[in-house]
């Protein structure tokens, strides 16, 4: 009963066009960025390592080399500051979190692509 | 004084506010509150509202608080508490309070009962630290030095083992993120005393005021 009204209260926060990804995809995520008054959309491309939580709070992790620089962020699913996601390339991965690619570069952090 | 309300906690949750950030919020269902009696200066010395809220079981209905009810032409409540504050009474006996009283971004105390954790040691119950676990020490999770030995007593007050938890505790200066008047909810911005499903008193912040 409470539960269900808990999930009543947070529905009309939820988003319903969230495309399907998981852990392993290459998304896009179109961030909007408040520069004073102006907005603008800054793309975010690399690979979802984590995908947590559920309803509202679930999150997902993006991971990209930039610079040579491993760069992670974390967003919430529904937050309103994500214009949208786009998934560019679903990849073949035996695990839900892929924190060990951390550890690897280049040729060995390659996934494979799902067929 | 301040307005008041009694609500009943069901749990926690977290929206998006109007920045789009994801906040953490207490959901509090304000089942329909009743005034039961309203105290006057005149009368009782103070100026104060009475307000009740969830059915009484038929069964724990006595006669005095059947008969207390019946003069706001309602059944038997189960939590009553009164709101000291000369604002509410305009309010009539019988009347409903509603949650609209409340609006987003004030800032309320929140009260209700703590949950129980029993009988515990100092540790939990008062933060204190432990010994060290190896090395021959031998003192592990104890109270402590009981004080001077020359008082020849322990004195009042001295953190000991025993029950915690279980009792009326008030959170101040917490922020109303959402005031729903369909649902009959409230949400406010962080934590709330007390179990889900325990009653709490939601009144407006004595030490700060809305922006």
């Amino acid at each position: 009963m409470s539960q269900q009204l808990l999930n009543e209260i947070t529905k009309e926060y939820l988003k319903t066009d969230v495309p399907r990804f998981r852990p392993g995809d290459n998304v896009k995520v179109y961030t909007r960025i408040k520069e004073g008054e102006r907005e603008r959309i800054q793309i975010f491309e690399g690979l979802v390592i984590s995908r947590r939580g559920s309803g509202v709070s679930e999150m997902f992790t993006v991971r990209k080399i930039s610079y040579g620089v491993g760069v992670e962020r974390t967003f919430p699913i529904h937050s309103p500051f994500i214009e949208k996601i786009d998934v560019v390339r679903r990849g073949k991965v035996r695990r839900a979190k892929l924190f060990y690619i951390r550890h690897l570069s280049a040729k060995a952090a390659r996934i494979k692509e799902l067929r | 004084m301040t307005k008041g309300i009694l609500g009943r906690k069901i749990g926690m949750t977290s929206i998006f506010d109007d920045d789009g950030f994801l906040i953490p919020v207490t959901v509090v269902q304000v089942i329909p509150n009743i005034v039961l009696q309203k105290k006057t200066e005149k009368n009782d010395g103070y100026d104060a509202v009475q307000l009740g809220v969830e059915d009484l079981r038929p069964v724990l209905a006595n006669k005095p608080k059947t008969g207390h009810a019946a003069k706001a032409e309602t059944a038997p409540k189960r939590f009553v508490k009164e709101i000291r504050s000369p604002e509410m009474m305009n309010y009539e006996v019988g009347q409903e309070v509603k949650v609209d009283i409340f609006s987003t971004g004030e800032f309320v105390d929140v009260t209700g009962t703590s949950k129980g954790k029993g009988f515990t040691g100092p540790i939990k119950r008062h933060n204190q630290h432990r010994g060290p676990m190896t090395h021959g020490s031998g003192y592990h999770r104890g109270p402590g030095s009981m004080g001077s030995i020359d008082a020849a007593k322990v004195f009042k007050g001295k953190k000991l083992a025993g029950h915690k938890g279980s009792e009326t505790v008030t959170i101040q200066n917490l922020q109303v993120a959402k005031v729903d008047v369909e649902k009959n909810v409230i949400l406010i911005k962080g934590n709330v005393p007390g179990a889900k499903k325990s009653f709490v008193v939601i009144r407006e912040a004595v030490k700060k005021a809305a922006k």
